[in-house]
């Protein structure tokens, strides 16, 4: 199977979806790049993250549309489309500009179906580079999905890996929900097998990613890699551990965490997000209720702190959760 | 309004002094020693030194992600800014902010703001503040070309109008929106008529010459302070680096900064007729050699100075809490 990076692994996701449905069109600042330029060069960019490359080409400026910074109007455009039949996939570049667009996602497309009495559907999906770890500053690193994640009628998707990404992508561009699909920045050179293939990957359905007797680690994104880490260490030690990846957080899949802790009776919940509102919380709290019984210790959680996300290497060091403080969480919890 | 030579020569420095703490940065961007992504406003130089020259710290001005330009005219502290862009303790913002967020309200900068579109709103909060205190103090927006194609600016140009406040809005047309050119993504071609047509009065002018630019300035303060509202400016420029440092800039005719760096750059241009403002050259050469010296300090005390505490992380959250 060929290695592919996460960026790569969507890209071509992309490419297969855009080939088979002609409804597929993808908008935003520099998907292609280079529109009004003096090189000529019409492709200058493919995304500023090189997520949309060699679409312009292949698919033409009907369907690859580089918009003006205009963010309200990209979430809207891509929702009036989706209202009007077409599947299109909104490039916001970094999570974080979902503030300058949040009353057309949150009121626009996330209510239509509802408040239109399940008469129509708003099948967008809006692509968002979110974290932390590259020094970008307080309002170019966020992990946003909770907040999106806490409003009905929006699905929230969390890859972890390339080869999810790429399964997740297929399945969010066939849904006919509004997806939000959070990418996260420090992943996409990340490298993984993936098949060059059409997959999909359903929502709602966690990944079992070790398997273990003594604690269940939840873990998302980023934080998928540093938990295995971290239930490597302490397995030296003997404490084995279920490693949870939702790679969905709405919808979520709480059965097989809560099947975990059945076994387990020990839970640590790692998000990237400050913890208040939090995904980490909301797990926290889905098994405190559901799962109390099962419970042989409290449940730890391991977020960002209740801070906006510093500049300084130094800081924002401090401020990701890092695998030492999730190997700490598991061996406090195992203690207990 | 004309300058005195005090003042042209201060006017001056600080764009030598922007110019080389840009030059600078794209040389030590390359040690990998500076944290995150740095947006460089070299080639910019005569817009925010033109713009600033006659302003006090009692006035207002908002900035971009491309700021240190509008920091230094504001009379932000350079060694402290360098400190700051470098991750520094006693950065101006005690590392907590870097390139994008630096910001010195006791000198009226209340910052820059990775977010485009993000500051126009902001600005008119401080006119209100300006025309409610009486004083004659301005607010300014910097932006964008690409800026101005964002909802929250056309509301803030509205809402200054309405408010007939004291807000100055500074469009910067450079070209480039990222990798996109002006022409394809502002669909008017004309920003200085789009905010005109809000109802307050609008300029082009020159953003390679410092003169033109301050000339429009002086008539947009007049306007101001005459209690007549809004007033914008248009500023045709362009930048002599990538959009952030790092970028290969394939949108961009081969040669077209190296012809840009001999027609458009406000050095130059400001020594082609400083003989006709009563300045030797000699005069500038000095300055030329003062501001390395001073950037070559700032370098070497960002570059020895200590990281923040780990707890730092903390606080300055809220006031209180
Ligand atoms: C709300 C928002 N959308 C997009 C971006 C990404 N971005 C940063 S700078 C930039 C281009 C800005 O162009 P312009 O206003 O012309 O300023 P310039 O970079 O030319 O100084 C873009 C799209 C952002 N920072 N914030
Ligand atoms: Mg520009």
């Amino acid at each position: 199977m060929a290695q592919k990076s996460m960026r790569d692994a969507i890209n071509d996701a992309l490419h297969l979806e855009m080939a088979r449905d002609p409804r597929v069109i993808v908008l935003g600042e520099d998907v292609s790049g280079g529109a009004g330029g003096t090189s000529g060069e019409r492709e200058a960019s493919g995304g500023i993250f090189g997520i949309t490359k060699g679409l312009l080409p292949k698919f033409g400026a009907d369907r690859v549309i580089d918009t003006p910074i205009s963010e309200s109007a990209i979430i809207g455009a891509a929702a009036g489309a989706a209202l009007a039949g077409l599947r299109p996939v909104a490039e916001l570049m970094f999570a974080d500009f979902v503030g300058v667009s949040l009353d057309q996602i949150f009121n626009q497309m996330a209510k239509f179906r509802y408040m239109f009495g399940g008469k129509t559907t708003c099948p967008a999906v809006v692509r968002l580079a979110m974290g932390a770890g590259m020094n970008m500053g307080a309002q170019h690193s966020q992990t946003i999905y909770p907040m999106l994640a806490s409003v009905p009628g929006l699905k929230v998707v969390i890859p972890s890996n390339a080869y999810d990404a790429k399964g997740l992508m297929l399945t969010a561009l066939r849904d006919d929900d509004p997806v939000m699909f959070f990418e996260h920045k420090a992943l996409y050179p990340r490298k993984g097998e993936v098949p060059d293939g059409d997959y999909t990957i359903p929502f709602g359905q966690a990944a079992l990613v070790r398997e273990g007797e003594h604690v269940t680690v939840v873990a998302l994104a980023r934080m998928v890699a540093f938990a295995e880490k971290a239930v490597d260490a302490v397995a030296k030690d003997g404490i084995t551990c279920d490693l949870i990846d939702p790679r969905t957080v709405s919808p979520l899949d709480a059965d097989t965490i809560l099947e975990s802790v059945e076994n387990t009776g020990r839970l640590v919940v790692v998000d990237e997000s400050p913890p208040r509102c939090s995904i980490a919380a909301d797990i926290a709290a889905i098994v405190a209720s559901r799962g109390f019984r099962s419970l042989r210790a409290p449940i730890q959680i391991v977020t960002a702190p209740h801070t906006p996300v510093p500049f300084a290497r130094e800081l924002e060091r401090a401020y990701v959760p890092s695998p030492g403080r999730i190997e700490q969480a598991i061996r406090q919890v195992f203690k207990e | 309004m004309s300058l005195s030579e005090t003042e042209l020569l201060n006017a001056y420095r600080r764009m030598k002094t922007i110019r080389e703490f840009e030059e600078r940065l794209h040389v030590e961007i390359q040690t990998g020693e500076i944290p995150g992504f740095t947006h460089l406003y070299a080639g910019q130089e005569a817009v925010a030194v033109g713009i600033c020259t006659d302003l006090t710290d009692e006035d207002y001005i908002v900035s971009t992600h491309r700021g240190h330009g509008h920091c230094i005219a504001k009379g932000c502290d350079v060694p402290g800014m360098m400190k700051e862009i470098y991750g520094r303790q006693d950065g101006l913002c005690h590392g907590k902010g870097g390139s994008m967020h630096i910001a010195d309200v006791e000198r009226g900068m209340l910052g820059a703001n990775a977010i485009v579109g993000g500051g126009p709103p902001l600005a008119v909060g401080a006119a209100i503040a300006c025309r409610n205190r009486r004083n004659g103090r301005v607010s300014v927006a910097f932006g964008g070309d690409g800026s101005c194609n964002q909802g929250t600016v056309f509301e803030a140009l509205n809402l200054a109008v309405v408010l007939k406040v004291p807000a100055i809005f500074v469009f910067e047309n450079n070209g480039y929106s990222e990798h996109t050119g002006v022409d394809y993504a502002v669909g008017s071609h004309d920003i200085a008529a789009r905010a005109a047509a809000f109802g307050m009065p609008a300029e082009h002018c020159d953003g390679s010459d410092f003169f033109s630019v301050h000339a429009a300035m002086a008539r947009a303060l007049a306007h101001c302070r005459a209690g007549g509202g809004p007033y914008a400016i248009e500023a045709h420029t362009t930048r002599f680096y990538g959009h952030f440092e790092g970028d290969p800039q394939l949108y961009r005719a081969k040669d077209e900064v190296r012809r840009q760096r001999e027609t458009m750059d406000c050095l130059k241009r400001f020594r082609a007729v400083a003989g006709e403002h009563g300045i030797a050259l000699a005069a500038l050469d000095a300055i030329d050699a003062d501001v390395l010296k001073e950037i070559d300090a700032a370098v070497s005390a960002a570059k020895a100075a200590p990281p923040p505490a780990e707890s730092a992380l903390l606080t300055d959250v809220y006031v209180s809490y």
